[in-house]
C-alpha cells in the first residue's frame, strides 16, 4: 500500500519535472516559456520532496518533515524568480507572441 | 512588550522551521529555536517596518484552500497544455487594476498569481496601481481580469487591510 | 514496485536536464538562459531527492537545500543585473 503511494509520488514528480522542462524546449517565445519551470516543475520537486518525507518517516520510524522546508522555500522562490525573470525580459523588451502590454501609467518597479 | 517582542507571529514561524531544519522534536531545541526566533526579528527590526495584522482567520484558511487548490489545478492545466502543444496558445498580456495598497498584500497577490493557473506576474507601474500579468492561453482577458479580482485580490484585502489600513 | 518506478523517474529527470541544457546553450536571450538555468537547479534538487530515496541515505537533503537556496540567489542577482547593469546599488 505504502510502495503503491511512494510510486505515484515519485512517478507523478518526475513527470511534472519532465514536462516543465519540456515546456523550454517545445513552446515558441520566453514569455509562455516561464509558465512550464514555474508551475509543472515546482509541483513536480514538491511531489518528489513529499514521497522523500513520507519514505524516511517510514523507514526510520520517527517524523521526518525537513523536506518540508525545501518544498516551502521552492514554493516562496519560485514566483518571485518568475517575476523578475519577467521583469527583465520586459525591460529588455524581449520578442514576445502576445501584444505588449500598455498601462495607463509609470515604468516598473519591483513589489 | 511591542518593543521587546516586535513580530510574534514571526518568532513563532522561526521557531517552527528550526526544529524543521534540525528534524528532531526535544525541549532544548525548542528553547534553542524560540531564543532564535525572539533573536532574529529583534536585530532584524530595521527591515521590517509593517505590523503584519491578520484578521478574518477564517477567510484566511478558506484563502489558503483556494491557494492549494489553484496550484494542483494550475499545474496540470499547465503541463496539459504544453503537451498539446504550442500551436493552439493563445497567450496575452493582461492588466489588473489594483485596489489593495500595502506592499504585503500587493507582494501575496503577485506571488498567488505566478503560481495559480498559466499566468505570471511580470511587471507592477511605478504608482502601485496596475500588474501586468501575462497568460499562457486565454480567450477572454477580461474574465481573467475578474476572476483574479474576485478569487484572490478580495479575500487578501479581507484579511491583511480592512479597517485601519495604516497598521 | 519502487524499485522499478525509480529507474523511470531517472531518465525523465535525465532527459528534463537535456532540455533545459538545450535551452541553455540555445538561448535566443539572456533571459532564457537564465530561466534554463534556474530550471537547471531544480532538476538538481529532483534528481537529489530522487537519488536519497535510491540510496536511503537523508544526507542529500542537505545539498538539496543549499542547491535551493543558492539557486535563488543567483536567478535574482543575474536578473537585478540584467535590469539595472549592476548588481548592488
Amino acid at each position: 500500500m505504502l510502495d503503491i503511494l511512494l510510486s505515484i509520488l515519485v512517478l507523478t514528480g518526475a513527470i511534472f519535472t519532465f514536462v516543465g522542462s519540456l515546456g523550454l524546449v517545445r513552446l515558441r517565445d520566453f514569455y509562455t516559456r516561464l509558465h512550464g519551470p514555474t508551475k509543472a516543475t515546482t509541483l513536480g520537486v514538491g511531489c518528489l520532496l513529499i514521497a522523500s518525507a513520507v519514505y524516511f518517516s517510514v523507514r526510520d520510524e520517527g517524523v521526518s518533515l525537513h523536506e518540508v522546508l525545501v518544498t516551502l522555500f521552492l514554493f516562496i522562490t519560485a514566483p518571485v524568480s518568475a517575476h523578475l525573470l519577467a521583469k527583465a525580459a520586459l525591460h529588455l523588451k524581449v520578442h514576445s507572441l502576445a501584444a505588449e502590454p500598455h498601462e495607463a501609467h509609470g515604468e516598473e518597479r519591483t513589489p | 512588550m511591542r518593543r521587546l517582542l516586535p513580530h510574534p507571529l514571526l518568532t513563532l514561524t522561526l521557531a517552527i522551521l528550526w526544529l524543521l531544519l534540525v528534524n528532531q522534536f526535544s525541549a532544548g531545541h525548542l528553547v534553542l529555536g524560540l531564543l532564535l526566533g525572539w533573536l532574529i526579528p529583534l536585530l532584524t527590526s530595521a527591515f521590517w517596518p509593517e505590523h503584519v495584522r491578520i484578521r478574518h482567520t477564517g477567510v484566511l484558511l478558506h484563502y489558503l484552500a483556494v491557494f492549494v487548490y489553484d496550484i494542483v489545478r494550475g499545474s496540470f492545466q499547465v503541463a496539459w497544455l504544453i503537451l498539446k502543444g504550442p500551436a493552439r496558445l493563445k497567450p496575452a498580456f493582461v492588466v489588473v487594476p489594483l485596489e489593495l495598497r500595502t506592499d504585503l498584500g500587493i507582494s501575496l497577490l503577485a506571488n498567488t498569481i505566478s503560481l495559480t493557473p498559466g499566468t505570471v506576474s511580470s511587471r507592477l507601474s511605478a504608482d502601485k496601481r496596475t500588474l501586468v500579468v501575462h497568460t499562457l492561453n486565454t480567450d477572454d482577458p477580461e474574465a481573467l481580469v475578474a476572476e483574479i479580482k474576485q478569487r484572490y485580490e478580495m479575500p487578501l484585502k479581507k484579511i491583511f487591510e480592512e479597517e485601519d489600513r495604516a497598521c | 514496485m519502487l524499485s522499478t518506478v525509480i529507474p523511470i523517474a531517472y531518465a525523465l529527470v535525465s532527459l528534463a536536464f537535456v532540455f533545459s541544457f538545450w535551452r541553455l546553450l540555445k538561448g535566443p536571450d539572456a533571459p532564457d538562459r537564465i530561466l534554463a538555468l534556474d530550471t537547471l537547479y531544480v532538476n538538481t534538487i529532483a534528481l537529489l531527492v530522487l537519488l536519497g530515496i535510491h540510496l536511503g541515505n537523508a544526507i542529500y537533503f542537505e545539498a538539496a537545500l543549499l542547491i535551493a537556496m543558492m539557486g535563488f540567489v543567483g536567478t535574482v542577482a543575474l536578473c537585478k543585473y540584467l535590469l539595472r547593469g549592476d548588481i548592488i546599488e
